[in-house]
């Protein structure tokens, strides 16, 4: 779980990254867009690079559901008589963890579907121009909605996943406790806030 | 105090058990909740009913025997074991629930009694030390570090009581088996065993059905004797340690 999962953690940061670029207008977008497809020429052929990326972000995810899947199972296994008497247990972002990952799944599903291949997308899809795409998906209520639950799910989750896979490797001790818990949540924080700024700057007008 | 108390009763291992309701009268404040207990037992053998079944021994918080569920609670409201809870810390006419310690690992012998031998078969697994004994060593033969000395000491604090596994919503034992890693591992003489010890009490751990750990951190929040969370990062350090060392022969 943390392995897979500080993958895609690595991959969510250059997204982000990448995301923002919106903001300096389609051309320089669309031009980001552009070169993922032609990353690491002329070594390697047309959107390799970009496809190698792809393999190995498949490959973190159904590992990281498979864990999940296993490590569920052997918990509801270790404890068959729940308590009678119930109370809530552990933060938020702890306790969502299983339904913010599935969740998450289906936003992805729906993520490629609408901005990778078009199938789901509501305005006239056009590949190799994302900056017009994006605004088309998020000129939509829908389009927003799922989008800014599916990125709230993201901070949740790698609040307690980003810190939780330090103490699975065995990174983490009490000296390093509050550097740790800061850095997931400056992580869960940018993360969320990087992927917001996109749908509301068009909502806005900002992008448009 | 007069108080309502729902309690966990169960025949054996093989019958289903239910919460059975009984009224307590003239609690005294100062009383441990066990003799809370001691009191309604008194009150059903006079009535010629049978009592209810609890673990209890040395009711001074040391010995790790006293292991109740209360108002969902390992050990209650206060964080101590459930012999050093005091009735003070509830209030005339409450209602309170008590039921046992809950996973597959540690099965119910009757009412509030369970099984906890699967933590003696995680300790027999590498929670030992094979240096020869017989007469005390030289105190100054083999110098530990004082960080390494007080990190010991910390996780030798454990009592064994479960209620780690107990409050885990996984029921996951990582908290006892890093106690009792740690407590050795960091230690010269614990040393001869340090890879086997990880692996194997990992591997016991495994086998006896306890669930896996997704560091919600309930377990040190029940621990009565404070055994800190970032010990269970430093057994996964200890194992992949053991691992990698064992990969390279």
């Amino acid at each position: 779980m943390a392995v897979s999962g500080l993958l895609m953690l690595g991959y969510l940061v250059a997204h982000v990254a990448g995301n923002l670029k919106v903001f300096f207008g389609p051309e320089e977008f669309n031009a980001y867009g552009h070169w993922l497809r032609v990353m690491g020429a002329p070594v390697l052929h047309h959107a390799w690079a970009l496809w190698l990326v792809r393999i190995v972000l498949l490959a973190a995810v159904v590992a990281h559901a498979v864990c999940a899947y296993q490590l569920s199972r052997r918990d509801v296994r270790a404890r068959p008589t729940a308590y009678v008497h119930r109370r809530r247990r552990a933060s938020y972002a702890t306790r969502t963890m299983r339904w913010g990952g599935i969740i998450l799944a289906l936003f992805i599903v729906w993520h490629i579907l609408d901005l990778t291949t078009g199938t789901v997308h509501p305005g006239g899809f056009e590949e190799g121009k994302p900056y017009q795409n994006v605004v088309d998906t998020f000129s939509t209520w829908y389009g927003n909605v799922i989008y800014i639950v599916a990125m709230l799910a993201v901070g949740l989750h790698v609040r307690h996943g980003f810190w939780s896979a330090a103490q699975t490797l065995g990174v983490g001790n009490a000296r390093r406790e509050r550097l740790l818990r800061a850095a997931a949540n400056t992580l869960a924080l940018v993360l969320t806030a990087g992927f917001v700024s996109v749908p509301v700057a068009v909502m806005t007008g900002v992008v448009s | 105090m007069r108080l309502t108390l729902r309690v966990w009763r169960q025949r054996n291992a093989d019958t289903p058990g239910a919460m059975s309701t009984y009224d307590v009268d003239g609690i005294s404040a100062d009383m441990s909740f066990l003799e809370m207990l001691d009191t309604l037992n008194e009150d059903l053998i006079l009535r010629g009913e049978d009592p209810v079944a609890f673990d209890h021994d040395c009711r001074e918080g040391i010995c790790g025997a006293c292991s109740l569920v209360i108002n969902g609670d390992a050990h209650g409201p206060e964080r101590t074991t459930t012999c050093q809870l005091h009735m003070r810390s509830f209030h005339d006419g409450d209602t309170i629930d008590v039921e046992p310690w809950r996973a597959s690992a540690f099965p119910v012998v009757k009412d509030l009694v369970v099984d906890r031998s699967a933590f003696d078969r995680v300790i027999q697994a590498g929670g030992y030390i094979t240096a020869p004994t017989g007469a005390a060593p030289e105190a100054h033969a083999s110098p530990v570090p004082k960080a390494d000395a007080d990190s010991a000491f910390e996780h030798a604090e454990c009592i064994g009581c479960g209620a780690c596994v107990a409050a885990c919503p996984n029921g996951s034992a990582m908290l006892f088996t890093s106690a009792k890693v740690n407590h050795l591992n960091v230690l010269p003489q614990g040393s001869p065993e340090r890879e086997t010890r990880v692996l194997d009490m990992v591997a016991q751990m495994d086998a006896e059905g306890f669930g896996g750990c997704t560091l919600t951190g309930e377990c040190a929040t029940a621990c009565p004797k404070g055994i800190p969370l970032p010990s269970i990062s430093a057994m996964n350090k200890e194992w992949l340690r053991a691992r990698r060392k064992a990969a390279r022969g």
